[in-house]
């Protein structure tokens, strides 16, 4: 693998390490199992692209991206918390919606932003008058921005609010018995978790230079991959670490996958990459199950 | 304080298994009174705790706690004036989250939760004052899951949780039915110094009789939704569970054969 490639795919898992954060907080805190973000993803990415176009600060853009997301994580569980549907299915139907959505937005199925101002941009013209080259500036930007998210994360999981949101994905009865408004709590945590999604979006529009509407196939799937690599790599305890897993299980995910289509004797294509997730997703839940046989033996 | 003032509550209105749950119970509960509350199975025993504590919603009749009338208020916002304690061990604590967690977040109830740490350093400082007074070791383990504790470990803290933050109204649902009578006899025991300690208003569920003469201030029996005998003070002092069974056969007018209501 050339330093060229390792770095991309390094930087990609940093895009996407803020989709495992978001779903960290669907998944795991509120144990919400939420597709909406496989529409989410490219709303980002559509509302950020829409906006550089048409000439918008880039850093406004990306929170506009954010607000876009949690309104739609918001729609996700407003019908699953009011309405008693499923969260499955309501957020499938948030899904499926989020992409007539995201046409309308951009107007047609992708936007390309090349030669536009990025968040990137001043550190590439910085990194450029120190020399240092494109590929490493853009995934050290992506580190700090993903890192001070997370840092963040961590800190409010460990607040009263935070805590209040745990009880109700862990123990939703306990919750209601301590005063914890359960119906409050998992809309907000819907909404915070496809802000960060749409956001994930936005910096994947912004370093790969385009939008397109089909950009969040199996996003949920990556991001769910993310987290359980990183669960499995350093299952201590504790909520920063477990932060720190999510955002190293993206990188980690995503040079294994760069390193799968460099090996040519395997013969995967690029066109395998979905089926390659799947059962690598597959192999990492099934893994601690597969331990415990083992053990019991 | 507790007042229930002819409160009404029915399953499954309209259907063919509609049963009336409680049907016009009135009870007062001063503050400081412990309240025992027994009856065989269905009398409306827990359906009188749900419905004080919000997780059933009354028919018709008023509850008021503290003096501030909560009838239509959901549980989540009657909390802050009310604890309860459940008879599963699972249910009234979260496995997932470590011991210190679980005693925040009840430590909170009743306030705003903010942005502040739930386990900073004032906070975390009380927590381990309750728990080491209890004496079982426990103040060392706050960083562990609640999960790995058994269920004797578990009920006691939920009494702690219970009585952390400043409501003073318990309530009480079976609470030892799942211990063993070791453990059970301890969790009693705090729970009566735990009452006396912070002067606490107590309605508690309970399936032996002995418990319901021996522990508290009060004695009330339920049957078919009503209350049938409520004794207190001098006269509850002279009565023995050979009285109690008595009343309930008069009461029911039918010999007793509920093998639960008789143990213990």
């Amino acid at each position: 693998m050339s330093a060229f490639a390792f770095f991309g795919a390094v930087e990609l898992g940093l895009v996407y390490a803020l989709v495992a954060l978001g779903v960290y907080i669907s998944f795991r805190v509120l144990d919400f199992p939420d597709l909406t973000v496989d529409g989410t993803f490219p709303l980002g990415a559509a509302v950020t692209a829409v906006l550089i176009a048409g000439g918008w600060n880039p850093w406004l853009a990306a929170i506009v991206s954010m607000i876009a997301g949690a309104a739609a994580g918001l729609v996700t569980a407003y019908v699953s918390v009011r309405f008693k549907v499923l969260h499955l299915l309501a957020s499938i139907l948030t899904m499926i919606a989020l992409f007539s959505v995201n046409l309308r937005v951009m107007g047609r199925p992708n936007v390309a932003l090349l030669n536009e101002e990025t968040m990137l941009t001043p550190f590439l013209t910085w990194g450029d008058a120190a020399g240092m080259p494109d590929y490493i500036v853009r995934p050290l930007f992506l580190f700090v921005l993903v890192t001070l998210f997370a840092l963040g994360l961590a800190r409010f999981l460990v607040s009263d609010l935070g805590l209040a949101m745990r009880a109700t994905g862990a123990n939703a009865r306990m919750a209601q018995a301590q005063g914890i408004p359960v119906g409050a709590h998992i809309l907000s945590g819907i909404a915070l978790s496809n802000a960060l999604v749409a956001l994930s979006g936005s910096l994947f529009a912004q370093t790969n230079g385009f939008a397109d509407v089909t950009a969040g196939v199996g996003t949920i799937v990556v991001g769910l991959a993310a987290v359980i690599v990183g669960e499995t790599l350093l299952p201590r305890r504790g909520l920063l670490l477990a932060m720190i897993a999510c955002m190293v299980g993206s990188i980690l995910y995503r040079l294994a996958v760069q390193f799968a289509l460099n090996l040519d004797f395997i013969g995967l294509q690029a066109a395998d990459l979905n089926l390659a997730t799947a059962v690598l997703v597959l192999f990492t839940l099934i893994l601690p199950r597969l331990r415990q046989k083992g053990r019991a033996a | 304080m507790i007042t229930v003032d002819s409160l009404f509550v029915t399953f499954n209105r309209g259907t063919p298994i509609e049963r009336k749950a409680l049907s016009g119970v009135s009870l007062t509960l001063e503050k400081g009174e412990f309240c025992c509350v027994i009856g065989s199975n269905g009398a409306g025993k827990s359906t009188l705790l749900g419905a004080i504590a919000g997780d059933v919603m009354a028919e018709s009749g008023r509850i008021t706690l503290d003096g501030r009338d909560v009838t239509r208020l959901p549980a989540e916002k009657r909390a802050g004036l009310v604890a309860r304690v459940f008879q599963d061990p699972l249910a009234g604590s979260c496995g997932a989250l470590t011991i210190g967690e679980n005693l925040a977040l009840a430590a909170a109830r009743g306030n705003r939760r903010g942005l502040g740490k739930a386990l900073g350093k004032s906070r975390m400082e009380t927590l381990l004052a309750r728990v080491e007074e209890l004496g079982i070791g426990l103040e060392k383990r706050l960083g562990q899951p609640m999960g790995t504790l058994s269920g004797g470990q578990r009920q006691t803290l939920s009494l702690v949780m219970a009585t952390l933050s400043p409501s003073s109204i318990v309530l009480l649902d079976e609470h030892t039915a799942a211990l063993d009578p070791a453990n059970a006899e301890f969790v009693l025991h705090l729970t009566a110094s735990l009452a006396r300690r912070f002067n606490l208003t107590v309605l508690m569920v309970t399936h032996s009789m002995r418990q319901a003469l021996d522990y508290g201030t009060r004695t009330l029996m339920l049957h078919e939704g009503g209350i049938i005998f409520d004794v207190q003070g001098p006269e509850r002092a002279t009565l023995d569970v050979e009285d109690l069974l008595e009343k309930f056969r008069i009461a029911r007018g039918q010999s007793l054969a509920d093998d639960r209501l008789l143990a213990g």
